[in-house]
């Protein structure tokens, strides 16, 4: 086992570290408020060859790992969370292609996608359906070549600024979830249209849109694996999905606790410095070490994801609930530390807490994932007793 | 385009301290960075190359730590990358540097154009890249805020005190840039990767065939008399009060100085 990274891994981490101090988190607190999407910052990210971290050199990627890929993320969420969710939303439709798609859709919009060229996003969640995703109500027709698509998506993070979408439909309602299928669906396609932006508690740069499908004409070759497939295509990306979550969730929460160590560190009351409290100092303390629990977690997560570990759905679900409610403690915590400045918007610890919330929710609540963790780990209790 | 870009590895500025028992500055553990206008010179020939095609060389003379400055040059996209080192340049002056930098030019072969910062950050003497010019017994530009090459001619806009002043002169020829013509880029993966595989010669002063009675201390004709700090030079003086009262002193100090 081993801990360390390579010197190539440093420096590639050194060089995007160089450009989320210089570019990223000097404008992060205006790439927040500014409510637009951060075409500014996804420009440079792309030019820095971040979007095509894990995806092979032959499709426009780097060629390499999915703990490249983490590490780099949480750098991000770090610098700038606005610019953090659009990176792990991208991959959400950059990966079924690359696990899934055929040589052409690879050829054709892989590769747009890991250069940066293009933006991606992935349509599962509707009005009716969140956990429950064998329960896709959009419908999907085969009528000749093309498939009819009709129904609509909510909350489709890097929704209207994507301009190529992984949606999951159903083809064969009668089979239930083995009837749902994933389609590439480009923007502009006859019948798609982008709907209402979301107004939400955080994130008000990065968008999250209803799709609307009303007899959206998706060519045939667009099916990502086959027909049929799209329950596996979703399980497998909500993998990725969750690793992405849970090291956007580390990067806020070091965020969090940078800002509240270091305002401990300046601000005095009684006489002294507040991080010279012992109160204060075990805070600190519980910050620290659950962060870094978090941080372990997440990266093992990666490293599943790299090798293939048959433990990777079991350890994405331990990371993405156990990340996500450190963030929220430690955010709470750092306002805490703020005391009454924590309140106010000139500092952005309360921004932090406001944003933490997202991470417990999306990708399947923390509920749903201790639902996943159970399931695994009964399952090999089980089989262990035969 | 075959463009040289010479550079120089200096103490970060901003990280450097001052001991509070001796006032002197704290060089220890200070990180290296490239001179910051450097940083401009090679974005400078990167767009050239983009535009024009060729390649970039960056050079630079140093002790064999300054390789950090060179990598980190490659991995912003250079080409290619020669360190000139030997115990015989150190303590080198400005005359020696350029000399020894002129020599370094001069195995490399054809160029056509050289690129300079305008000056480095911790000696400021603004002097090398003139310096190397003269060596070479070519043109050369300063200050330069912004440069269209045409064939074998180039346009230089240089960025004076108070004006702009565009001149026209033949390639190759050398040219210092100041900071606001150009956002130095950051280092993408992909040149990270690429740097990594680079090997960075070294080149003694025997490999440029260096005089050494001109290189290093015995190169430079400068001694160091005194270090004080310059006088600033005042920004003006500021007219306040009524205004018939301001009218009258501003006329009356325009008259003194023959103005008007």
């Amino acid at each position: 086992m081993d801990f360390g990274f390579s010197e190539e891994q440093l420096e590639l981490y050194e060089a995007v570290q160089e450009f989320c101090d210089d570019v990223l988190a000097p404008k992060a607190e205006e790439t927040d408020a500014k409510g637009e999407f951060p075409w500014d910052n996804v420009k440079q990210m792309a030019q820095m060859d971040l979007f095509g971290i894990p995806v092979p050199e032959e499709y426009g990627g780097m060629g390499l790992s999915w703990m490249d890929w983490a590490v780099v993320g949480e750098q991000l969420a770090h610098a700038c969370t606005t610019s953090g969710a659009v990176f792990a939303a991208h991959m959400l439709c950059m990966y079924p292609i690359m696990a899934f798609g055929s040589e052409e859709q690879k050829q054709k919009y892989l590769t747009p996608l890991a250069t940066g060229e293009k933006i991606g996003a992935m349509g599962l969640t509707e009005p009716d359906v969140g956990s429950d995703a064998g329960s896709v109500k959009t419908k999907a027709k085969l009528v000749g070549d093309e498939y009819l698509l009709n129904g609509t998506k909510i909350f489709i993070t890097n929704g209207g600024a994507a301009e190529t979408y992984v949606v999951i439909a159903n083809a064969n309602p009668e089979k239930g979830m083995r009837g749902l299928t994933a389609f590439i669906v480009e923007k502009g396609m006859e019948g798609f249209e982008i709907g209402k932006n979301e107004k939400k508690m955080g994130f008000p740069s990065v968008p999250n849109t209803e799709l609307i499908f009303q007899d959206a004409r998706v060519p045939r070759e667009n099916v990502l694996g086959r027909e049929g497939r799209g329950f596996r295509v979703a399980m497998d990306l909500l993998d990725v999905g969750r690793i992405g979550m849970a090291i956007g969730a580390v990067g806020l929460a070091q965020k969090a606790y940078d800002d509240g160590v270091a305002y401990s560190l300046v601000r005095e009351q009684f006489g002294q410095k507040i991080s010279e409290f012992q109160a204060i100092q075990h805070q600190i303390a519980d910050m620290a070490m659950e962060i870094e629990a978090g941080r372990l977690l997440a990266r093992k997560a990666a490293w599943c994801k790299d090798n293939g570990s048959p433990e990777l759905s079991k350890i994405a679900a331990m990371a993405k609930v156990y990340t996500s409610e450190v963030c929220a403690r430690v955010c709470n915590r750092a306002v805490n530390i703020h005391g009454g400045h924590g309140y106010i918007c000139d500092h952005a610890v309360q921004r932090y807490l406001r944003e933490s919330k997202l991470f417990e929710l999306v990708e399947g609540t923390s509920e749903i994932q201790r639902n996943v963790i159970a399931l695994e780990v009964l399952k090999e209790a089980i089989s262990q007793r035969k | 385009m075959n463009i040289i870009v010479s550079i120089k590895q200096v103490p970060d500025t901003t990280e450097v301290r001052i001991d509070p028992v001796t006032n002197t500055l704290v060089r220890e553990g200070v990180p290296s960075i490239i001179n910051p206008f450097d940083e401009n010179a090679i974005e400078c020939g990167l767009q050239l190359v983009e535009k024009h095609g060729g390649k970039v060389t960056v050079i630079t003379m140093g002790p064999p730590q300054a390789q950090q400055a060179l990598k980190d040059a490659l991995a912003m996209g250079a080409d290619e990358a020669i360190l000139v080192s030997d115990r015989a340049f150190a303590g080198s002056d400005t005359l020696a540097t350029s000399y020894t930098l002129a020599q370094t030019i001069k195995k490399l072969g054809e160029y056509d154009l050289i690129i300079c910062g305008k000056q480095a950050f911790d000696g400021d003497t603004a002097q090398v890249g003139p310096g190397l010019a003269e060596h070479l017994g070519i043109p050369q530009v300063t200050y330069a805020i912004d440069i269209e090459v045409e064939g074998k001619k180039a346009r230089v806009k240089r960025l004076l005190s108070d004006r702009f002043e565009v001149v026209e002169t033949r390639l190759p020829c050398l040219i210092t840039v100041v900071k606001q013509m150009n956002e130095p880029r950051h280092a993408s993966l992909k040149n990270v990767m690429k740097a990594r595989k680079k090997e960075i010669p070294t080149w003694t002063a025997a490999d440029i065939e260096a005089d050494e009675s001109r290189c290093g201390l015995n190169g430079s004709p400068t001694n160091v008399v005194k270090v004080f700090a310059p006088q600033r030079h005042t920004q003006g003086e500021r007219l306040e009060g009524d205004v018939n009262d301001v009218v009258e002193r501003l006329v009356k100090i325009l008259r003194e100085k023959q103005v008007v």
